[in-house]
């Protein structure tokens, strides 16, 4: 329990305590953090768990900044534009106060995602401090969603620091003219943290839901600020939904991958498709179509489909047919294919596939074209394939899932 | 700068903390405003005790002497164009609903 409060408070103080102090000074406001953490830590040691924990933290941390405002050498690194409030003592406590307020804090995650979804920072540094700054995750678990070890996350959290010194990159908000573009890459980085948790890299947990929570939370934020709740907004929020709905039903009590065919529905979450379906009906508004939108709309006809078999599948490849044509991602034409599959025979998928070239080395790719070549009748070529796919892959879920498949051919 | 005398001191008359909450808020508001428009530059409240030191001697003394009040209370430095426009700035001060008063005066340059 406390974990949980320690990790969505944490983030949300650095949030505060950064654009308090400036996103130059996010290091004084992470090790404030910090701080108040051990001291919780320290002062609730024999179960003497305040009645308010989350105010208890608050109170320390403002306590602490506004200490480390008072001495003179961080007040003057503090240079943004409601910095003369906090520098005179008139007005420093009560403007910490209202910075501490629920509206106030939502309003500097928002400021904070944009800082660190900056287009001057790689994806991959944007993800990491995202889970760092807004996530409160620990270096080493950042290190274990991305496979990498600690040191190198500590290495790149470092230099994207500097990046953002360097860049001068400020907690304002992107002006009307860049929010659109400002709003995408916040969007993406989302999308990516999301899809990292659906299917995780890590060899040993194929679903990080954990990484998936945060995405979705961090996504609501978004669609509850009129600056940002936009049509596509909502149709990533809706897509993560819809996936996540089936989480429960994904591996089974072994933790072995159980595919769509084989689901148990009963266990989709309905509340979550629910959700899925609220958040797509305000997609659908204004003129502009984003993959967001194709996605969350596939996803959609799954979620609402009584069982595989009943399944609009041709619903689905006309969705998947836009989707390729906007994106030209060979990973989607992978995907068309196996819905192709269920339209126009297995044959068709098989020749459609063969023509997708470099990805003869892909896990994904070999295990589709096996499971056509499986569904087709063709027993030797689905053996060789799902033989191919095994070298490409290192997570134990997936290699379990294709020796069960290599047993039926 | 502004420089304030009389008034209430609320930090000293915890008793009547709501009093001093409202004041507070009113300073808040009226200093946030000059924030907004860029005029707010700094400027602190002063302790109502403090040292007195003079003459070649150096004598050192206790206290401002001038009743509570004819002392300063505190300052602020705002960014005017010009005199007047630095009293127009000063019109939303709270001290005014307290009994106290403000004196502007430009910083010399020197």
């Amino acid at each position: 329990m406390v974990d949980h409060l320690f990790r969505h408070e944490s983030g949300k103080m650095v949030a505060v305590l950064t654009r308090v102090f400036g996103f130059a000074n996010i290091e004084q406001a992470e090790d404030i953090v910090q701080d108040t953490l051990l001291k919780a830590l320290e002062a609730w040691k024999w179960g003497k768990i305040p009645d308010n924990p989350q105010a208890w933290l608050y109170k320390t941390a403002k306590n602490k900044a506004i200490d480390l405002i008072r001495r003179e050498k961080l007040k003057y690194k503090i240079e943004h534009e409601f910095a003369p409030l906090l520098k005179s003592e008139y007005t420093l406590v009560p403007s910490m106060n209202e910075m501490f307020r629920e509206n106030e804090i939502k309003d500097s995650q928002l400021r904070m995602m944009f800082a660190c979804c900056h287009p001057s920072i790689t994806i991959e540094s944007q993800l990491t401090l995202v889970l760092k700054t807004l996530c409160g995750l620990s270096t080493k678990e950042i290190g274990n969603a991305f496979l990498a070890n600690e040191d190198t996350i500590q290495k790149r959290l470092y230099r994207t620091k500097e990046k953002i010194r360097e860049e001068h990159i400020s907690l304002d908000y992107p002006g009307a003219d860049n929010m659109p573009a400002r709003l995408d890459t916040v969007l993406k980085a989302l999308y990516l943290l999301f899809n990292e948790g659906y299917n995780s890299s890590h060899p040993e947990k194929l679903i990080r839901e954990d990484l998936c929570e945060e995405a979705i939370r961090l996504t609501i934020l978004l669609t509850e600020n009129p600056k940002t709740n936009l049509p596509h907004t909502n149709a990533l929020l809706a897509l993560m939904c819809y996936h996540t709905s089936r989480f429960g039903a994904r591996l089974d009590d072994k933790g072995y991958m159980v595919l769509l065919k084989d689901q148990d529905r009963t266990q989709w979450n309905k509340f979550l498709i629910e959700r899925g379906n609220y958040y797509l009906n305000f997609a659908a508004a204004g003129n502009g179509i984003h993959e967001y939108h194709i996605e969350a709309a596939i996803a959609s006809v799954h979620a609402n489909a009584k069982s595989y078999e009943r399944t609009d599948w041709e619903m689905i490849l006309q969705l998947y047919t836009n989707l390729f044509n906007r994106t030209q991602s060979p990973v989607v034409a992978i995907n068309r294919c196996i819905v192709l599959g269920e339209v126009k025979g297995y044959d068709a998928a098989i020749a459609e596939l063969e023509q997708i070239k470099g990805f003869a080395n892909n896990c994904y790719y070999n295990t589709s074209l096996g499971e056509m070549h499986l569904k087709a009748g063709h027993k030797k070529e689905a053996a060789n394939y799902f033989q191919k796919a095994l070298e490409f892959t290192s997570s134990h879920a997936e290699i379990e899932l294709i020796t069960r498949k290599l047993r039926l051919c | 700068m502004y420089l304030f005398r009389g008034g209430v001191n609320h930090a000293h008359n915890a008793a009547d903390s709501e009093a001093a909450a409202k004041n507070m808020q009113a300073w808040v508001n009226w200093m946030g405003g000059l924030q907004q428009k860029g005029i707010l530059a700094g400027g602190e409240p002063l302790q109502p005790t403090g040292k007195q030191i003079s003459g070649t001697k150096k004598v050192v003394t206790d206290g401002p002497f001038a009743e509570a009040k004819e002392m300063v209370g505190g300052f602020l430095i705002v960014n005017a164009k010009d005199i007047n426009e630095a009293v127009e700035f000063s019109k939303g001060c709270p001290i005014f609903e307290e009994d106290g008063h403000l004196e502007v005066r430009p910083i010399q340059k020197m």
